[in-house]
């Protein structure tokens, strides 16, 4: 199409008389639930503004509703843009302005590109698109852009496929595509939710910068969707804090976070983990002790060599740690990094290669039979995402009582069902659970249940996986209170698996930083916080303060 | 259709506001509600269910022998006793012609009575009686006229649909359930069974159905059961694809790790964690396995390699019809008879893919969470 209506709308951004975008009493309904009620938000050109709320508190939803790509939802109120209502728009006119004038990063870089094109392909094609540039330019362009997004060898990642790049440059990728025609307004929908904390940092800066760039030149202005706070505090200008689709506070940033007004943003900037570990008795007993464990995995050599010899990709090379009754063992690292096949090794649920694994001074692959079953009894675990972690089709009595029928065949049905609510009641959850199935719980209720499964068989040590990762923060707040209780009440040893450096700080009495599947540095957690020693430990310390 | 989830996390009240004797509906139950939700799948669930019952119930209804006789002071049950003509006064001790005019007379005579069925024929019956040439256009006697031997086209279409529907039953079952042992097993152990599970599968979907079809209908005589062997055979395959998919899927779930964490055996978790979650395929599939399996008897039949004669068959009709092409009475009514089932089938299948589709619900969710 040609792009002369599009530069038509240009108009001088000198004159700020009206803001660029200007939603008023936006609702948003799907069917009977409505997502957004009444949100009325303005965005002045150059200005970087914050969305943040909790999960299904409707900041999605308002972003979509923007770019009009909601197809099922019933949206009513005024959305300008630029002075244009786009309720009026033609389909073919949003076309336009979509990507163009309104670009959007997505959260999740993978799914957002098509693995089936490289980026360059994909950068060009809105290039192409919008400008109407000939191929050859847009291809120029599309390097200039990976350059200023700052991947290394621009002229070479051009020509590569999604699935070739690292989680950082896909959502550089990203956003030299959202970038790709000079767009006016930028939503970012959690652009950083999806990658490891050194990366977020990375990110963050070259979004300030582009956009501080952007801003002078052409008045960009950026609308970030988020949940985290610091993110909001390094980014934004001006918050606006949703809760369950009302926007309930707007104000400048240094405000929001000095003197929030509403309960909810003052709910939402307490709930930062707060450590309330108790000491671990000195004579405590070793649970579990790990010696020079490695996991390693066969893989496909490449070339034909591959056809005659697999291989070796050490997911985790000579690990050795030792929990101690009421203890808590953080484990941090970055997604990779060999923390999740740790934990399964440590379970005895993932062959290793070499070294050996004690349960209370006795190599855990030396139990067999009836053994092995009070083994598994004695250590449980709980895993990340509390969608996956309990069967869909099981009733939440069943699910917890299951672990008890198995160990505990002495028990008959009622003592099992005691048993159960008594957990369930320590985990907080009432006894109308029982006859109920997993969906019809949030997330945070979900990952009480599967507590409550793990610990309904009174074992000696848990392993967390990331118990917190899929929650929100006042709920995983809630959670990490939990955990501490019942640490103290059971005794219990725990290995908490983390990436997220505020969780293992307020939990772990003790913290490994795992590293390519190796431990790079381990001590005291407030120590190594403090003062770390390593270079990657640095580097993760200082990303997380700045989010 | 019930598919609100709490979207908000009201975490630290769990919810208490219904009482203790609250039972919520199991994920079945659920698809079912969504299930009765589509009236054209629901209805046509209840008018395939209220037809096959009929045709179950054929004897009584579609039958030579009349249900109750009374004869000389006696009573004569001949639906579930043979009795020979001489007990009504015939001359042979041969078994009676119900449909003989003579014996039917004997029945008018004061004192006796029979009650014969609506329906005066068996998928068999000759009836050498009747006035019409065969065959015969439809007609008070004949309500769908009768095929080139003179049986009863409406007879045969009722026992012809039951055979196709328990044939379609039994083979379905079997499919189902080979399909489901063979992916569960490649699908939850993988690797080295998997592969090797792939291959053979592979090898023995290359050897050539129908083939095999004619050449043991050639070696053995066709029969039912013959028939019903050989399709299972074959007719697994494609089912085990997706349950192994499934599997496959299913199997790296956090709810299978902690079940192994738990200590359950392999068996334990397949049963209760991993096959519960892994039959939405398999339900969705059921329908459309019917109504194929339907397909394929008929085609036997009509090329001659299925049930033997005289076994009422749709598909036996079809090509009568096609030998008849003037007798149009024939080829309209199990075309027509034909096209209803498999529509019916059809649209269980599209009410029970919807009713198991949660995407709808997901795409909800994905817009409105992180």
């Amino acid at each position: 199409m040609s792009a002369t209506p599009m530069h038509e709308t240009r108009l001088d951004h000198g004159l700020n008389a009206e803001p660029l975008l200007s939603i008023e009493r936006l609702r948003v309904a799907f069917g009977e639930t409505v997502a957004v009620r009444d949100l009325t938000l303005a965005i002045a050109r150059g200005e970087r503004v914050a969305l943040v709320g909790e999960s299904g508190s409707g900041k999605t939803v308002t972003a979509l509703a923007i770019l009009r790509l909601l197809s099922d939802a019933d949206v009513s109120g005024v959305i300008r843009f630029a002075g244009q209502d786009l309720a009026t728009k033609s389909e073919r006119e949003m076309r336009g302005l979509r990507g163009s004038d309104i670009a959007m990063i997505f959260q999740e870089p993978m799914t957002a590109l098509n693995p089936l094109y490289s980026i360059g392909e994909q950068i060009a094609e809105t290039i192409v698109a919008h400008d109407g540039a000939p191929a050859s330019e847009a291809r120029r362009r599309a390097i200039d852009l990976l350059a200023r997004t700052g991947i290394g060898e621009p002229e070479k990642r051009v020509t590569s496929y999604p699935h070739q790049l690292s989680g950082g440059q896909r959502q550089r990728a990203m956003i030299a595509m959202a970038l790709a025609c000079r767009p006016r307004l930028l939503l970012a929908d959690e652009p950083t939710t999806a990658l490891d904390v050194t990366i977020r940092a990375q990110i963050v800066d070259l979004l300030l910068e582009l956009q501080e760039e952007e801003a002078a030149k052409r008045g960009m202005a950026v609308l970030i969707i988020t949940h985290d706070l610091n993110l909001v505090r390094r980014f934004a200008q001006r918050v606006a804090v949703m809760e369950q689709g009302v926007l309930v506070e707007t104000g400048p940033v240094e405000r929001i976070f000095a003197e929030p007004r509403h309960p909810y943003t003052r709910h939402l900037i307490e709930s930062r983990p707060r450590r309330a570990v108790h000491p671990v008795s000195p004579h405590a007993p070793t649970l579990l002790e790990a010696r020079d464990v490695s996991v390693t995995y066969r893989t496909r050599l490449p070339g034909i060599g591959g056809w005659f010899r697999a291989g070796r990709f050490a997911a985790v090379s000579g690990v050795s740690l030792t929990v101690r009754q009421g203890e808590t063992l953080g484990i941090v690292g970055e997604s990779g990094s060999g923390k999740s096949t740790l934990a399964m090794a440590l379970l005895g649920l993932q062959r290793t290669s070499q070294g050996a694994i004690e349960f209370q001074g006795r190599s855990i692959s030396s139990y067999r039979g009836r053994e092995q079953t009070l083994l598994r009894s004695n250590v449980q675990v709980v895993f990340q995402d509390p969608f996956s972690s309990l069967s869909p089709r099981h009733t939440i009595e069943r699910i917890v009582g299951e672990g008890l029928a198995l160990h505990r065949p002495q028990l008959d049905a009622a003592a099992r069902r005691d048993k159960v609510v008594a957990m369930l009641r320590e985990v907080g959850i009432d006894r109308t659970a029982l006859a109920r199935y997993p969906h019809e719980f949030s997330g945070g209720q979900r990952q009480r249940i599967a507590i409550a499964r793990a610990l309904v068989l009174e074992p000696r040590l848990l392993v967390l996986d990331e118990p917190t990762s899929a929650l929100d923060v006042s709920i995983q707040q809630q959670v990490l209170a939990l955990l501490t209780g019942l640490q103290h009440k059971y005794n219990l040893g725990f290995v908490f698996i983390s990436h997220d450096l505020a969780v293992i700080g307020a939990m772990a009495h003790r913290v490994l930083v795992m590293h390519d599947g190796a431990i790079v540095e381990s001590g005291d957690v407030e120590k190594i916080f403090a003062n770390p020693a390593h270079s990657y430990t640095q580097k993760l310390v200082v990303a997380s303060m700045q989010g | 259709m019930s598919r609100a989830r709490p979207r908000i996390d009201a975490d630290a009240q769990p919810r208490s506001d219904t009482p203790g004797a609250f039972v919520s509906p199991s994920p079945m139950r659920r698809v079912w509600r969504r299930f009765r939700a589509q009236r054209l799948g629901y209805w046509s669930l209840v008018v395939f269910i209220a037809a096959f019952v009929t045709s179950l119930a054929g004897p009584l209804w579609s039958n030579d022998k009349p249900l109750v006789v009374r004869y000389d002071g006696k009573l004569y049950f001949p639906l579930v006793k043979a009795y020979a003509e001489t007990a009504f006064g015939g001359d042979f001790p041969t078994p009676a012609d119900y449909l003989d005019p003579y014996v039917r007379h004997r029945f008018h005579l004061p004192g006796n009575f029979a009650i014969y069925p609506v329906n005066h024929y068996y998928y068999d019956t000759l009836n050498y009686f009747s006035k019409a040439p065969n065959p015969a256009p439809p007609s008070s006697e004949n309500w769908l006229g009768t095929d080139q031997q003179g049986r009863d086209v409406f007879a045969r279409l009722l026992y012809g649909f039951r055979v196709s529907v328990e044939f379609a039953f039994v083979l379905t079952f079997i499919g189902s359930v080979l399909g489901i042992v063979a992916g569960a097993v490649q699908g939850y152990f993988g690797g080295g069974i998997d592969i090797l599970g792939q291959r053979l599968i592979e090898i023995w979907s290359a050897l050539p159905e129908l083939y095999l079809l004619i050449i043991f209908a050639s070696i053995f005589e066709p029969s039912f059961v013959l028939l019903i062997v050989l399709l299972s055979l074959f007719g697994w395959i494609g089912l085990s694809d997706y349950v192994r998919a499934e599997f496959l899927r299913n199997r790296t779930q956090d709810y299978v790790r902690a079940a192994r964490a738990m200590g359950l055996s392999n068996w334990q978790i397949i049963w209760r964690h991993v096959l519960p979650n892994s039959l939405t395929p398999v339900i969705t599939f059921l329908p459309f396995r019917m109504s194929g399996a339907i397909l394929a008897l008929t085609s036997l039949d009509f090329l001659g390699l299925g049930v033997p004669p005289p076994t009422p068959s749709l598909g036996e009709l079809l090509a009568e019809g096609k030998a008849n092409l003037d007798a149009w009475w024939i080829s309209v009514a199990t075309f027509g008879v034909l096209v209803a089932t498999l529509l019916l089938l059809t649209f269980m299948g599209d009410a029970l893919r919807n009713a198991l589709d949660t995407r709808i619900a997901d795409a909800m969710r994905a817009g409105g969470n992180q």
